[in-house]
């Protein structure tokens, strides 16, 4: 499967952030395998460690299994003067987790992140790939509970 | 082509997708359709439009009248009361409450002159609106020097924080004989605060990549890189979009306009880091590296991508190219000051009565773009100061609130104009709680590359921590902002030479407050 996603490709490494974003975005869980740093390393003939070190530099990749949604919080100054510390609080407690970690039953995982780029709705966090904006406790709650219904 | 009475103008951006607007809009066409209005009342999906409004927001024409935060519920209402009888829902129109109501200013526009009015979806429009003239003024009846010569004498400066100008730069690269040479965009928007690029993009796609197009034609460039943010869903879906009507056009391609020019426009997408807005590390990885800058000399415009001749540019000042290139260097010297010409995109945020963006002449005064363009403060709440520039920015108190926007004027009070991000605070915000938040981000985003930016970081932010929680002494504010200093001097690229601007206004212009916080 690795395989058949490094192929849309060509083999040039310059490719190697866009094939690391396919394989992230149609796992299951989100995640880069040591399966899949291999598959790319034959393919790209590049050194394992090379993909381990683009890996580990960029924000959005992971080399540990993730939940089914990912919810990133935006930590940035704008957000953080509009109360993102409260919403932080808020969502660890919502979903019993820390900051990196994932719920038991695999449906989210807590990240925090840099600035957005959607600060006119400070503070915003995305889930997958919608942007939640103007967020406040309550509506965090009501986000959630949405995500949760329709799984 | 149609005539309509009306035209509703839907924003669909980030923010409005995430309130549903896709569903709202078939919502709209079917009660217009049960109404017998199709005919009559265009629904046009379209860019940002210049207010910020909250969740879905529409802009009805002739009468342009602001809607915001708008709900499917109360389409029948609009339908009924606005399109069959004229009668706008006062209710839901933008808040122009408290005492200066924002002006949108769309004669002043350059780079957003089509955003909010055109589909961005489509060529026929921006081709329709004047796009692509000046790209075939400089691939018909120019040569590549007069492109260069025309871009200089417009004093266009790179609007992506250096204010570098950029015909300048585009004559570094220019005369080289290389098999290959790049244009590359760097539309890796991430400077907090910052959202001007998104919005460009967005709004305008089209501008964007003629842009690109004629940079590439003056300096003898065959291959443009749009090297973009991952966040950045719908821009990245809009410009694929573009680039494959261009194609489709002909505009993109072999023997463009028969001038013999080949030029051809890939996207990439990062995958979050801040430190790729610098342009040495941006080429890094789009060689599919990690994002370490490189040393300077040699100059990406001389030895860039694979070793290959590269031109840099930020999409902002890209943007401003077409403009230039159609109307000529005269017209665009009507706008700003004599050493900074144009207009400046600004995103304004945080306690003012609207929060948005906004494209006026370089030059405007601080308090003129809050007062004027961003609606004054919310109500209820006094000006303390602004951090201009984002996280690299500098913390501006109200005795500079009439200090001129633009590089040079800035650059009088150690300050820089950066990415044009204007965020306000209020009375009641701490300015050491503001530059804890600055330096978390800075100490997140060093690289790791050099010593200086890499420890220094560490530092920063186990000081600015221990001074928040009240457990610091002057000495240490002192000593925060030697290291500042020492990295200012000693760091390898523009980010570890940034925290010392926001860590020297905090401490100039508000003093009284780390002594109030720190141990005697």
């Amino acid at each position: 499967m690795y395989k058949e996603i490094c192929q849309k490709y060509a083999p040039n490494k310059d490719n190697l952030i866009q094939i690391l974003h396919e394989i992230q975005d149609t796992h299951p869980q989100h995640y880069i395998s040591p399966e899949a740093v291999d598959a790319v390393a034959e393919y790209l003939k590049v050194p394992a460690n090379h993909i381990y070190g683009v890996l580990t530099f960029y924000t959005m990749y992971s080399t540990s299994p993730r939940g089914k949604n990912i919810i990133r919080l935006c930590e940035s100054p704008p957000c953080y003067i509009k109360g993102s510390d409260n919403i932080l609080r808020k969502l660890k407690s919502a979903l019993g987790v820390g900051v990196g970690e994932t719920t038991k039953d695999g449906q989210f995982t807590l990240e925090l992140c840099a600035c957005l780029g959607v600060c006119g709705n400070a503070p915003v966090m995305m889930i997958n790939e919608d942007v939640y904006g103007d967020l406040t406790e309550e509506k965090v709650d009501e986000i959630l509970a949405k995500i949760r219904g329709t799984k | 082509m149609k005539y309509y009475r009306s035209h509703v103008l839907v924003s669909i951006n980030e923010t409005s997708v995430a309130a549903g607007v896709q569903a709202f809009v078939s919502a709209l066409r079917n009660e217009l359709a049960k109404s017998n209005l199709s005919e009559e009342i265009n629904v046009l999906e379209t860019g940002p439009l210049g207010f910020f409004g909250r969740g879905i927001c529409l802009t009805v024409y002739p009468e342009n009248i602001n809607y915001e935060a708008v709900k499917a519920e109360d389409i029948p209402e609009l339908v009924a009361e606005h399109f069959l009888k004229g009668r706008p829902v006062k209710r839901l129109m933008l808040d122009t409450a408290g005492k200066f109501s924002p002006k949108f200013n769309y004669e002043n526009r350059i780079v957003l002159r089509n955003s909010g009015i055109i589909d961005p979806e489509s060529i026929d429009d921006y081709i329709g609106a004047g796009g692509y003239e000046g790209l075939e003024k400089a691939l018909t009846q120019m040569q590549p020097a007069e492109i260069i010569a025309e871009v200089k004498k417009s004093g266009l400066r790179g609007r992506g924080g250096a204010g570098f100008p950029a015909g300048v730069k585009w004559s570094f690269t220019a005369p080289l004989t290389a098999p290959q040479k790049y244009v590359v965009v760097n539309a890796d928007e991430g400077e907090p605060g910052t959202f001007k690029d998104r919005l460009i993009m967005e709004g305008d796609p089209h501008q964007l990549i003629e842009g690109i197009m004629i940079c590439a034609r003056a300096v003898g460039a065959s291959k443009g890189y749009i090297y973009i943010r991952g966040e950045y869903k719908l821009c990245i879906a809009r410009l694929e979009k573009a680039i494959q009507q261009a194609r489709e056009y002909g505009i993109l391609g072999k023997n463009i306009f028969e001038s013999g020019f080949d030029f051809d426009i890939e996207i990439k997408i990062g995958a979050g880091a801040y430190v790729c807005g610098e342009e040495t590390a941006l080429i890094e990885s789009l060689e599919g590296n990690r994002g370490n800058p490189r040393w300077k000399p040699p100059f990406p415009g001389v030895q860039g991508l694979w070793k290959a001749p590269t031109v840099v540019n930020n999409v902002e000042t890209l943007a401003n190219v077409p403009f230039i290139i159609a109307k000529g260097a005269d017209e665009y010297l009507k706008h700003g000051t004599p050493e900074c010409t144009g207009t400046k995109v600004y995103t304004i945020l945080g306690d003012v009565a609207h929060p948005g963006l906004c494209e006026i002449d370089m030059g405007t005064t601080l308090r003129t773009i809050i007062n004027e363009y961003a609606g004054g403060m919310k109500k209820g709440f006094k000006f303390k100061a602004a951090l201009v520039g984002g996280a690299a920015g500098v913390i501006l108190p109200d005795r500079l609130l009439d200090v001129k926007m633009d590089f040079s004027s800035l650059n009088q009070y150690a300050a820089v104009l950066g990415s044009g991000a204007i965020l306000v605070m209020n009375e009641h915000q701490s300015i050491v709680d503001m530059l804890w938040s600055i330096l978390r981000f800075f100490r997140h985003e060093s690289c790791g590359k050099c010593a200086p930016c890499r420890n220094g970081s560490q530092q920063l932010y186990k000081l600015i921590t221990k001074i928040k929680k009240g457990e610091g002494t002057m000495e240490d504010v002192e000593l925060m902002q030697t290291i500042a200093e020492t990295m200012q001097q000693t760091s390898f690229c523009a980010l570890g030479q940034s925290p010392i601007m926001a860590i020297r206004s905090a401490i100039e212009n508000f003093r009284d407050e780390f002594i109030a916080i720190t141990k005697k």
